[in-house]
């Protein structure tokens, strides 16, 4: 099986191994990287929109009066080290080391977990406190449309996590086969640039109402 | 640490042909867990900037291009380093700058058609 297999070397002396490809790059990484680059476009739209039609609401509540920047602050600090604790994984099943890729696995789904909790909680004082709802004004729609895609994305995420999780523990995930975690790696860093950017743009930057 | 070119460890066998021989240059050559440590360290700091400035009080117009410079250069530094387009082949950072760039342009001439910035 030896000939039709490519073995790029040099990754913590990890051997990486995918079928030989027209490309010379593994199909499924090209393909991880081709869907993340449509996702670009689908969250291009949804912030666009968020854009669009900021500070155009006729009735409150506005971002003034729900934001809590504060406690958005800490979620985003719980996505950054969860992308911090996702490469440590790619990094440990790379050098061979599946414990420690299980920890920092299992590490980036409950730093997942709390930024999902975080957000539902944060839904839920809008929704009951600030009586902001998805069809309350043109900020309610947006928002809850821009920020439930992204929180969705992470939801799937750590179901991946998760799901990797248990196939390592099933010894399935070997030093041969880090590209799994490198896809699913991919994936999460996509979800914790995306946030970067709603984080600014949404929060952040003031609408003056 | 290892070469990003080392296509000979002890098991790799010469006649196998790899992928930065295809002509993919997939060297794969990635950060060690301490370069690691080290981004996510910038990454925080950068974060409790951007929110310090937001609750500074500067004016507006100084405000929105420092959030902004700050946000680009967190994206960049998680693509360039968490997601390895620093280290893997170029092809990924076309797949993906082609989907990125796509978007920033479709919906920057959308914002202007709509006169977004406007107001």
């Amino acid at each position: 099986m030896a000939s039709d297999i490519a073995q790029p070397a040099g990754t913590h002396g990890a051997q990486i191994q995918h079928p030989v490809t027209s490309t010379g790059l593994p199909n499924m990484k090209l393909a991880m990287w081709l869907f993340l680059a449509s996702d670009c476009l689908l969250f291009g739209a949804l912030i666009s929109t968020y854009v669009l039609y900021r500070g155009s609401s006729i009735v409150g509540p506005y971002p003034s009066d729900v934001f809590d920047i504060g406690y958005t602050s800490v979620s985003s600090f719980v996505l950054l080290a969860s992308s911090l604790t996702m490469v440590l994984a790619l990094s440990a099943i790379q050098r061979g080391d599946q414990a420690r890729m299980r920890i920092w696995l299992l590490a980036t789904a409950m730093l997942g977990m709390t930024f999902v909790g975080g957000q539902v909680y944060e839904f839920t004082t809008f929704f009951h406190h600030d009586h902001l709802s998805l069809t309350t004004n043109l900020f309610g729609t947006t928002f809850y449309v821009l920020t439930g895609f992204h929180g969705t994305h992470v939801a799937i995420g750590i179901l991946m996590l998760l799901s990797v999780f248990g196939l390592s523990l099933g010894g399935r995930i070997t030093q041969d086969k880090a590209e799994t975690v490198e896809l699913i790696g991919l994936y999460w860093h996509f979800v914790d640039i995306v946030w970067i950017i709603i984080f600014t743009v949404v929060y952040l930057i003031p609408t003056g109402k | 640490m290892a070469d990003a070119t080392d296509t000979t460890s002890e098991h790799a066998d010469p006649s196998v042909p790899t992928a930065t021989a295809l002509g993919g240059g997939h060297t794969a050559r990635h950060p060690r867990p301490k370069e690691y440590i080290r981004i996510a360290l910038i990454l925080g700091i950068i974060t409790a900037a951007e929110v310090g400035i937001y609750y500074a009080k500067i004016s507006r117009g100084l405000l929105i291009p420092a959030l902004f410079f700050f946000a680009i250069v967190k994206f960049a530094l998680v693509v360039l380093w968490f997601m390895h387009l620093r280290f893997d082949s170029r092809m990924y950072s076309r797949f993906f700058l082609m989907g990125l760039a796509g978007a920033v342009t479709l919906f920057t001439v959308v914002l202007l058609t709509f006169k977004a910035f406007s107001g």
